[in-house]
């Protein structure tokens, strides 16, 4: 029996990402968002979460990827980062998904950019990939996306 | 309680004291006959040399104990106390410290046991070492000391005693070795409390009211002894009973000590975070009874108003500590500092007990210690030449410290030369650090201010201590960084005074709450000035424009206004700047010395805000200090009133660089900061070259350029100095050769030139404008894109080129003058 692990799933724009259960405080639906102007876009605001203030981080935004239309319901996943707890703003939760290192691979090399930083690799579920997400990746602000906002 | 809590309070109390015998000797150097103040110091030491020995830290048992040897002389009159055994004795301080951390760290007193300063302690035990005449025509001290010190009672001999309540001996005190039960010849310096022993020997029956009569009239014919004394040598009382009465009376004495705790930090912090929680929690309260029609209610929500404000303050006061914790070791580095540079320097405190937030406290710590340095070394002048000018050969320092409109402001004043501003305009011109119609711009203040300005120093010669350029800019982000102000001022000839300005706490500030577009945003009341509500028909009129920047008269005075939607590019429902039909509401905010008005939709109340830092993702973002929940439970801003001034141009530019700085340093780069010369290259672009390659920044007149067959060349210091144009460099290259022939065009304006040396030559490079001096890590590279640029580096947000001198040279095919006959030149016009 190989050593198995834990991941969060969630649906981002069709796609399958999971993040590693431990890292993941609480999942929640859509909060009221206090916007910060001028701050990096992938920053969608800040929310109150019982009395403490988590940065929002839009993470089709963070990804690269379309922007979610303005209809859709939002739900945040809190993850602990180095710097406090962070939420992710994602499209759908999934399952809790329990996966073995076997079915795990590296990100193919035509994954460019920087996302590639951000997405450790691929686990190979029976009916599709679940992508897997380095949380303290997309919480870091790289010095583009924080300069793209000003 | 274990061994290693008692190494823990050990450590505590250690440190404690020893900021304490900084003080007391320095103190003692000046007054060497405060005899309290120097048994003050013997009982620290012995408690310290006391109390390792029962821990078994025998390297720092030795050291404590040489030290106690020489006080123990310098205590009984034997010595005299000189700067020699001043410092020696310092110096036992510092290593004792040194060995504490050591403990600290690794639970042993280290490998480290001061051979040399012990034989220096010993060796000064001597009369002849230091000032030994002195000694001998010192009069005993023991006679005057029964009637001044109180606490006179740790003789060398006795036991150990446990001085403060929280020893941690108490536990377990050590077992005194052979208690000393017999009188001492230097008993004179015990025992003040003779009314009280008798009374009490009377009380238990030890002696007869008659025979304590007697004894006591022999105390007033004369007989300095104690009166337990007397009484032992007339027979009168029992040695026992004489001890147990004065055991008993130290043990009233103890006790009657003010009942204090220690407490954690950490706990402190914790029960601030719950009372900001439950601030949070009343306002909403109050929110809601507000709506809801219920006499009840209300009344209980006035009730709990009440209360959590008077819980707020008093877990705000338990956090709050006397500056005079800090400042207690000025005196020892105003000595040091003195000493090293052969000042004669006396310091003065006022308002040791203004009481300030433990994280202000820690804050300012580092900036205060750096004013006083700086003013010792360069604010008071030595004293030949302080005599010659007519003042005391003794400089002074003084630190004020006092409380003013919720602010606390601290004072560090000197009576030394003061500044010369006609100096630093000039410097600051030669560092480029402001032009020279600036300067003639600036009133003295502004200019005092400069001094500020990262890289820029005054002092005629670099020492070890400070002078360094470095410093000054520190001392002003740090204060900046926990909402605090610095104001200098200085009279040439007469003094300097730096004037600190800082908040009472960070955690719960008052706030004004104003809305725009929709959100709401927190103002610090320290940064209001006032509000100005201009009705709509008032307002087409009263606004006014300059040039398309919008001003108010306020009383008389052009107040710049800003409007919050468009520094923040909100996209309002209520755009106040465009729509004429609306009432505008100023709020009139000061950031740093100038004043602006800040135009918001809606002026809502003030209110006291919990202050939550903003997360790293949102660090860039320079408006904003921080945010904070409001009664509602939603999440709102805090403006960053500096940040939104500079944003918004209020302050000058030259504010720019501490937050760049700042910015290249919480990038994160591991690399080592290097200092840059910034000048504007084509277009906007910005380039920089090391500043160690640059010898001077001059400025010529186009008259004095000549053509040296296509070269511009100037003459310099006796010597032609070859001018390179940067904007030719680089110019592609087939419009090059035709501009590198054209003379300078005669009517243009002065040229500015950095004269550069490179590989022992020295050339003036042409540049357009000189912006800046930073420094900054240039680890963040990318390629060049030009033959003329080594690379690009990102240099205070801003990607900046970085020149390549050989390729320059080479393009522009120069011959450059030696370097030495350069500097040759400068060093003479200098």
């Amino acid at each position: 029996m190989s050593h198995t692990s834990q991941f969060c799933t969630f649906y981002l724009d069709k796609l399958l990402f999971g993040v590693e259960l431990k890292t993941v405080q609480e999942v929640i639906r859509s909060l009221e968002v206090t916007q910060v102007p001028l701050a990096p876009q992938v920053v969608s605001g800040l929310i109150n979460l019982r009395g403490q203030i988590v940065t929002a981080v839009d993470l089709r935004r963070r990804l690269e990827m379309e922007p979610r239309a303005a209809d859709l319901p939002v739900m945040n996943v809190v993850v602990r980062s180095e710097d406090g707890a962070v939420s992710l703003l994602v499209d759908e939760i999934g399952d809790v998904v329990e996966v073995e290192e076997t079915t795990f691979e590296r990100p193919p090399e035509t994954l460019r950019g920087t996302v590639r930083t951000m997405i450790t690799g691929v686990h190979k579920l029976n009916d599709r990939l679940m992508l897997v997400l380095d949380t303290e990746k997309a919480c870091q602000m790289t010095v583009e996306s924080a300069v793209a906002g000003q | 309680m274990s061994e290693n809590e008692i190494v823990k309070e050990f450590l505590v109390e250690s440190y404690e004291n020893l900021d304490r015998l900084d003080r007391d000797l320095v103190g003692l150097e000046k007054n060497p006959e405060d005899n309290a103040a120097l048994a003050g110091v013997f009982r620290t030491i012995h408690t310290i040399k006391g109390t390792c020995g029962f821990l078994g830290f025998n390297k720092l048992e030795k050291v404590a104990h040489v030290g106690e040897n020489l006080l123990t002389r310098l205590r009984d009159g034997q010595l005299m106390l000189s700067p020699e055994r001043t410092t020696a004795l310092l110096g036992m301080v510092d290593a004792v410290r040194q060995m504490l951390k050591e403990i600290e760290s690794t639970d042993q007193d280290g490998e480290n046991d001061y051979p040399e300063l012990r034989e220096t302690l010993t060796r000064l035990l001597s009369p002849t070492a230091g000032d030994a005449g002195k000694a001998s025509a010192q009069p005993s001290p023991a006679a005057d000391v029964a009637t001044k010190e109180p606490e006179q009672q740790k003789a060398g001999s006795s036991p150990p005693k446990q001085e403060n309540p929280p020893e941690p001996v108490k536990a377990s005190p050590p077992a005194p070795v052979e208690p000393p039960v017999t009188p001492q010849k230097k008993s004179g310096e015990r025992k003040p409390i003779r009314g009280k022993i008798g009374g009490l020997l009377v009380e238990r029956g030890a002696v007869h009211a008659e025979d304590l009569a007697l004894a006591l009239q022999e105390q007033e014919k004369g007989d300095r002894r104690r009166l337990g004394e007397i009484l032992v040598s007339l027979g009168l009382a029992k040695q026992e009973d004489v001890m147990a009465a004065q055991q008993m009376l130290e043990t009233k004495v103890r006790d009657a000590a003010p009942e204090t705790i220690r407490v954690g930090v950490n706990l402190l912090d914790k029960l601030m975070t719950l009372v900001g929680e439950l601030v949070l929690a009343r306002n909403q309260l109050l929110q809601i009874s507000n709506t809801v029609e219920d006499t009840g209610l209300q009344a209980v929500s006035q009730r709990m108003n009440l209360i959590a404000t008077e819980l707020q303050e008093e877990v705000m006061k338990t956090r709050m500590q006397p500056i005079g914790n800090i400042w207690a070791q000025f005196p020892r580095t105003v000595r040091d500092v003195a000493l090293g540079c052969g000042k004669e320097v006396g310091i003065e405190m006022e308002g040791k007990e203004t009481e300030l937030d433990k994280t202000i406290i820690e804050a300012i710590k580092d900036p205060l210690t750096h004013l006083v340095r700086n003013s010792v070394d360069h604010g008071i002048e030595l004293p030949e030449a302080r005599v010659k000018a007519g003042k005391a050969r003794v400089g002074r320092l003084i630190l004020r410290a006092f409380h003013e409109g919720g602010q606390v402001n601290i004072e560090i004043s000197d009576d030394g030369a003061g500044l010369s501003s006609d100096r630093i305009r000039k410097k600051a011109i030669e560092r480029g650090v402001i032009t020279a119609e600036q300067a003639a711009r600036m009133t003295e203040r502004e200019i005092f201010n400069l001094i500020f300005l990262p890289g820029f120093s005054t002092a005629e010669k670099v020492t070890n201590v400070s002078g360094r350029g470095v410093g000054m800019d520190v001392v002003k982000t740090n204060v900046e960084k926990i909402g605090g102000l610095v104001d200098l001022q200085s009279t040439l000839g007469r003094g300097t005074t730096v004037r600190v300005k800082i908040p009472l706490t960070l955690a719960i500030i008052p706030a004004l709450v104003v809305t725009c577009a929709g959100e709401r945003y927190a103002i610090p009341q320290v940064n209001l000035l006032e509000l100005v509500r201009l009705e709509a028909e008032h307002a087409t009129t009263a606004i006014e424009m300059v040039h398309g920047v919008p001003v108010y008269r306020l009383r008389g005075r052009l107040l710049p206004l800003v409007y919050l939607s468009r520094e923040l590019k909100l996209v309002g429902k209520l755009d106040s700047a465009g729509s004429n039909d609306a009432a505008v509401n100023i709020v009139v905010l000061q950031a740093d010395d100038r004043q602006f008005g800040l135009v918001v939709d809606e002026i809502n109340d003030s209110e006291e805000i919990v202050v939550k830092p903003l997360r790293k993702q949102l660090k860039t973002v320079k408006t904003f200090a921080g945010s904070s929940i409001m009664g509602d439970g939603k999440v709102a801003l805090i403006l960053d009133v500096l940040g939104l001034a500079q944003r918004a141009s209020v302050v000058g530019e030259s504010r720019e660089r501490p937050a760049a700085d700042k910015k290249a340093e919480s990038a994160g780069s591991t690399g080592e900061k290097q200092t840059f010369l910034l000048f504007a290259g084509l277009g906007d672009s910005r380039m920089a070259i090391p500043l160690s390659i640059l010898a001077r920044l001059e400025e010529f007149p186009v008259s004095q350029v000549e053509m040296s067959g296509t070269q511009w060349v100037t003459q310099y210091r006796g010597q032609i100095l070859p001018l390179v144009r940067l904007a030719v460099v680089l110019e592609e290259r087939r419009h090059r050769l035709r501009a590198l022939q054209a003379p300078p065009a005669p009517d243009s304006g002065p040229i500015q030139v950095l004269v550069l040396n490179h590989e022992g030559r020295t050339f003036g490079l042409v540049v357009e404008r000189i912006l800046d001096i930073v420094e900054a890590c240039a680890d963040v590279r990318s390629k060049a894109t030009r033959a003329a640029v080594l690379y690009s580096v990102v240099i205070g947000e801003r990607v900046t080129e970085l020149l390549d001198i050989p390729a320059i040279l080479q393009i522009a095919g120069v011959n450059t003058m030696p370097a030495e006959q350069a500097t040759k030149a400068a060093g003479v016009a200098n």
